[in-house]
C-alpha cells in the first residue's frame, strides 16, 4: 500500500538526501495522525520527519510536488474517513485519469475567453491578489498556450517560456504600476513606489510558480513521478559545481556560503582551544599548590597558542573560473580573523594585489565587484597567462613571502600555450611554510589540453579538485 | 497515551490565543510531535521566535517550561544531575558512631542526596511539563551525547541509582542558531521544524497583535519595508523581534504613515550594521 510513499523516499535518496531508516519508519507513522485530504500538513508532516537540514528543503519540495501534486485541493475526497489504501488509490485512479485527458476538470467557462480578456483577467487578479482566481489562470494559461503534447522529449523549461512568453509579464508589471499610479490619483512617492513593485513583483512571482507547477504536474501526467522526478533531479547547494552552476544555481551557492562560513568559524576557533596542552605552567602550578598546603596536587598548564598561519591567496579571476575565485575569496575573507593576514592577488595574464579592497570595506560582495571592475589584471590580451603572472608576482612580492606564509594558488592552470615559468613555483616552495594549488576542474580534465596543473603540481604540497562547496569547505578547514 | 491535541487546527487556534501566530508548518510539527511523542528541533535565523514557540506551547498547553540553556562547557552535572556531596559528608559524619557501613553505603546515594538538574527535573515531575533545550548548538559534540537518551527514551540512567523513566512524556523542544551541523544521532531522534522569516501576510499579523495601538494600515507598511529591505543583500536581515521593535518605535512617536524619511532615520532600530543602514536607506530612497 505504500509504494508511493517508499518510492517518493527511494528518490529523496538519490536526490541526495541522508534519509535513514528510522527516518523513514517516523514518516510512515506521521502520516497515520495527519488528514490525508490537508495535502499542506501532509507535506510538513514529511518535511519534518525526513528533511534534517534547511538548504535541503529546496529539493525535497520538487520531489513532493512531482509524487503527490496530482492531490491538489480542488480533489477533495468525499468520504472522510479514508484510509490510506484509498488515499493512494485515488492518487492512482487519477493519475491514470490525467493521463488519458491532461487539463480535464480545469474551469470550463475560461475555455471561450479570448486571449485579451484573459490577460485582463490575470491583471485584476495580480492586483487584488486573488489566489484561486491566479491559479485557475495559471492552469488556464498552460493550457492554451504552452502547446504541450503528450510523449513529446522535451523538458519543462521548454512549456514554462513558451507559456510565460504569450504572458509578458515584464509588460504586466508595468501596467500595474501605471495603474496603482493612477489610483492614487498623481505620483507616488519613491518609497510608495518602490513598495507597490516589491508587491507586484512578489505577486507576479507567485503565479511564476503556479504556471511552473501546473507544468509538472502535467508532465508528471504524461510520463510518471519516476521519470520525472529523474529529470528534476539537481544537485544539492554544495554538491553543484562552481564551473557550471546557472545563475539560480549561482544565488543559492551565495546563501548556502554564508552559513557555512559561520559553522566553519565557529569550528575552528573551537579546534583552536581544544584538544591541545601546552607545557606546564610553573607559576601557575605552584600558585596552586597552596591550596593544598605546597603539595602540588594539581597540575596546570599553559594556554596553547598555535600560530595562525599568514595566507597568501593567488587566484585566476579570468572567464572560465572566476566563479570559483570569487567564491575561494568569499569563504577565505569571512573567516579571514581564523589568520594572522590574508593577502590576496588576482591576475589573468598581468597580476594585481587586492587586499586594500577588502580592507577598506565590510562588505565582502562589495570588495569583489571592486576587484571586478578596478584590478588591473590584463596584460597584452586578456587570456590567462600564469608564467607572466607567476613572474611578475615573484619580481615585486616575491620577498614577502616567508616561513610563516602559507600560498594558495587558484585556477585551472589552463596557460594557453604559453611558458609556464613553473621554476617561481618552486622557488615559492622552497620559502614559503606550504603551497597548495586548488583546481576547479574535475580531476579527470587536468593536463589535458592547455591543463599544466601537473607541472606547476610537483612543486606544492598538494593539489587539490575543488569543485563544489563541499570540497571547498574541507579545504579550508584542513588549512586552519 | 493521552493526546494533548485532536487537530493541527486545534494547535493552531490555541497558539493563536496565546498570541503565537503560528504557520501549517509551525502547528503541524507541534501536532505531530505530541502524536508521535517525539522532541521537535527548531532551526532558523536569530530572531524569528524559536524560543517563544517553546514558551507559547507551554502557555497554551498550562504545562510547567523548564528550560535548558545550553552554552560551552556545559555537563552532566548541570544538566542532568549531581550528587549533593556536602549534605553526603554530613550524613556520614553524623553516623560516625553508630550504624554500619552498608547501612550508610545504601543511604547516602538515595533520593535526598540527588541534585535534579533541568533535564532530570523533567522526567521526574508529575505535573505536564514542556522542556526547552535552547541554543544546542553551543554545546561541543560530545555533550550532545547526554541528550541522546532522554530524547528517544524519555529516561535517564544514574548509576547509584539505576534507570528513571519518565512519568509523563515532556513536549521537548530544541533550538538551534545553526552555528554548527548537529550531529545526525540527534537530529535522527528529532522532528525538524525550520522557521523562516515570515511571510508579508503573516507579520502583519503578527505586528498588529504585538504591537499595541498599531493601525491597520501601519503595520501593513511595516510589514511592507520590511519585506523590501530582506530582499537586500545584507549582514544581517531584520528579524521578527526587531521589526517589532521598529514598530513600537513607530507608535511611539505618533505616526500613522511612514514617510521615505522618517523610515530612514529610525533604520537603526531595524539594522544593526552601519553599512546594511546605509545600504537600506539608499535603496529605499532611490528606487
Amino acid at each position: 500500500m505504500l509504494d508511493l510513499l517508499s518510492g517518493f523516499i527511494t528518490e529523496l535518496r538519490n536526490a541526495g538526501l541522508p534519509v535513514s531508516l528510522t527516518e523513514n519508519l517516523d514518516a510512515m507513522e506521521a502520516i497515520q495522525h495527519i488528514p490525508l485530504e490537508d495535502r499542506e500538513a501532509f507535506k510538513y508532516a514529511l518535511g519534518a520527519t525526513l528533511v534534517k537540514n534547511n538548504a535541503h528543503w529546496r529539493s525535497f519540495e520538487t520531489v513532493f510536488e512531482v509524487y503527490f501534486s496530482l492531490r491538489g485541493p480542488e480533489y477533495k475526497i468525499d468520504g472522510t474517513e479514508s484510509d490510506l489504501d484509498d488515499f493512494f488509490r485515488e492518487m492512482q485512479e487519477q493519475m491514470d485519469q490525467m493521463r488519458q485527458g491532461p487539463g480535464e476538470g480545469s474551469g470550463g467557462a475560461m475555455e471561450q475567453l479570448t486571449a485579451e480578456e484573459l490577460m485582463s483577467i490575470l491583471m485584476s487578479a495580480l492586483m487584488n491578489g486573488d489566489q484561486a482566481m491566479m491559479r485557475a489562470l495559471a492552469r488556464q494559461a498552460v493550457q492554451r498556450f504552452a502547446g504541450m503534447e503528450p510523449g513529446r522529449p522535451v523538458g519543462g523549461t521548454y512549456y514554462l517560456y513558451r507559456t510565460l512568453r504569450n504572458l509578458d509579464l515584464d509588460g504586466m508589471l508595468e501596467k500595474l504600476m501605471e495603474q496603482s499610479r493612477q489610483q492614487v490619483g498623481g505620483d507616488l512617492t519613491s518609497l510608495e513606489e518602490r513598495l507597490e513593485r516589491d508587491e507586484y513583483q512578489d505577486r507576479i512571482e507567485k503565479f511564476k510558480q503556479e504556471v511552473e507547477a501546473e507544468i509538472r504536474r502535467r508532465l508528471v501526467a504524461d510520463r510518471g513521478a519516476e521519470a520525472m522526478a529523474k529529470t528534476l533531479r539537481k544537485p544539492l547547494p554544495e554538491d553543484v559545481e562552481f564551473m557550471h552552476a546557472s545563475r539560480d544555481e549561482m544565488q543559492n551557492l551565495k546563501k548556502a556560503l554564508q552559513p557555512l562560513t559561520r559553522k566553519l568559524a565557529a569550528r575552528l576557533a573551537r579546534k583552536r582551544r581544544h584538544g591541545r596542552k601546552g607545557p606546564l605552567d610553573f607559576r601557575n602550578t605552584v600558585r596552586h599548590s597552596l591550596a593544598y598546603g605546597g603539595v602540588p596536587a594539581e597540575p596546570k598548564f599553559k594556554y596553547p597558542r598555535p600560530a595562525k598561519p599568514e595566507l597568501v591567496v593567488v587566484a585566476d579571476i579570468s572567464g572560465s573560473v572566476a566563479a570559483f575565485a570569487r567564491f575561494t575569496l568569499m569563504l577565505v575573507y569571512a573567516i579571514s580573523n581564523q589568520f594572522s593576514k590574508v593577502r590576496a592577488f588576482v591576475f589573468i595574464d598581468g597580476i594585481d594585489e587586492v587586499t586594500d579592497y577588502f580592507k577598506k570595506t565590510e562588505d565582502i560582495s562589495e570588495a569583489i565587484h571592486r576587484i571586478n571592475t578596478e584590478a588591473d589584471v590584463v596584460w597584452v590580451d586578456g587570456h590567462s597567462d600564469y608564467g607572466h603572472a607567476f613572474e611578475v608576482f615573484w619580481d615585486r612580492w616575491g620577498k614577502e613571502i616567508g616561513p610563516k606564509s602559507t600560498v594558495i594558488l587558484l585556477g585551472d592552470a589552463r596557460n594557453n600555450y604559453h611558458a609556464s615559468q613553473s621554476w617561481v613555483v618552486k622557488e615559492m616552495s622552497h620559502k614559503a611554510r606550504h603551497v597548495y594549488w586548488l583546481n576547479p576542474e574535475p580531476r579527470s580534465y587536468w593536463n589535458t589540453g592547455d591543463s599544466i596543473v601537473g607541472e606547476y603540481g610537483t612543486f606544492t604540497d598538494g593539489v587539490f579538485e575543488c569543485r563544489n562547496l563541499r570540497q571547498l569547505e574541507a579545504f579550508v578547514e584542513m588549512l586552519a | 497515551m493521552a493526546h494533548r491535541f485532536d487537530s493541527v487546527q486545534e494547535v493552531r487556534e490555541g497558539l493563536r490565543n496565546v498570541n503565537y501566530l503560528a504557520d501549517d508548518g509551525i502547528a503541524g510539527v507541534v501536532f505531530l510531535a505530541d502524536r508521535l511523542g517525539k522532541p521537535v528541533l527548531v532551526e532558523g535565523p536569530a530572531g524569528t521566535g524559536k524560543t517563544q514557540l517553546a514558551k507559547s506551547v507551554a502557555e497554551m498547553t498550562g504545562a510547567r517550561l523548564i528550560r535548558l540553556q545550553c552554552y560551552e562547557g556545559l555537563d552532566e552535572s548541570k544538566a542532568l544531575y549531581e550528587w549533593n556531596y556536602k549534605k553526603q559528608l554530613l550524613r556520614i559524619q553524623a553516623d560516625r558512631n553508630s550504624g554500619s557501613w552498608s547501612e550508610v553505603n545504601d543511604d547516602i546515594f538515595g533520593d535526598e542526596f540527588l541534585l535534579t538538574r533541568p533535564l532530570l527535573e523533567a522526567i521526574t515531575a508529575d505535573e505536564p511539563v514542556v522542556l526547552l533545550i535552547d541554543e544546542v548548538d553551543r554545546v561541543e559534540v560530545e555533550t550532545e551525547a547526554l541528550l541522546l537518551e532522554i530524547l528517544s527514551e524519555y529516561q535517564v540512567s544514574i548509576p547509584e541509582l539505576g534507570t528513571i523513566t519518565a512519568k509523563q512524556v515532556p513536549l521537548v523542544f530544541l533550538t538551534s542558531n545553526n552555528t554548527r551541523e548537529l550531529s545526525e544521532a540527534l537530529k535522527r531522534r528529532c522532528l525538524f521544524l525550520h522557521v523562516d522569516y515570515p511571510q508579508m501576510e503573516r507579520e502583519k499579523e503578527i505586528v498588529v497583535t504585538k504591537v499595541e495601538g498599531i493601525t491597520e494600515m501601519l503595520a501593513d507598511q511595516v510589514a511592507r519595508i520590511v519585506r523590501s529591505i530582506r530582499q537586500l543583500d545584507l549582514k544581517k536581515s531584520p528579524s521578527v523581534s526587531e521589526t517589532l521593535d521598529w514598530a513600537r518605535t513607530l507608535v511611539l512617536l505618533g505616526l500613522d504613515t511612514i514617510e521615505a524619511e522618517q523610515a530612514k532615520e529610525t533604520l537603526h532600530i531595524l539594522l544593526k550594521y552601519q553599512s546594511d543602514i546605509t545600504k537600506a536607506a539608499k535603496e529605499l530612497a532611490v528606487d
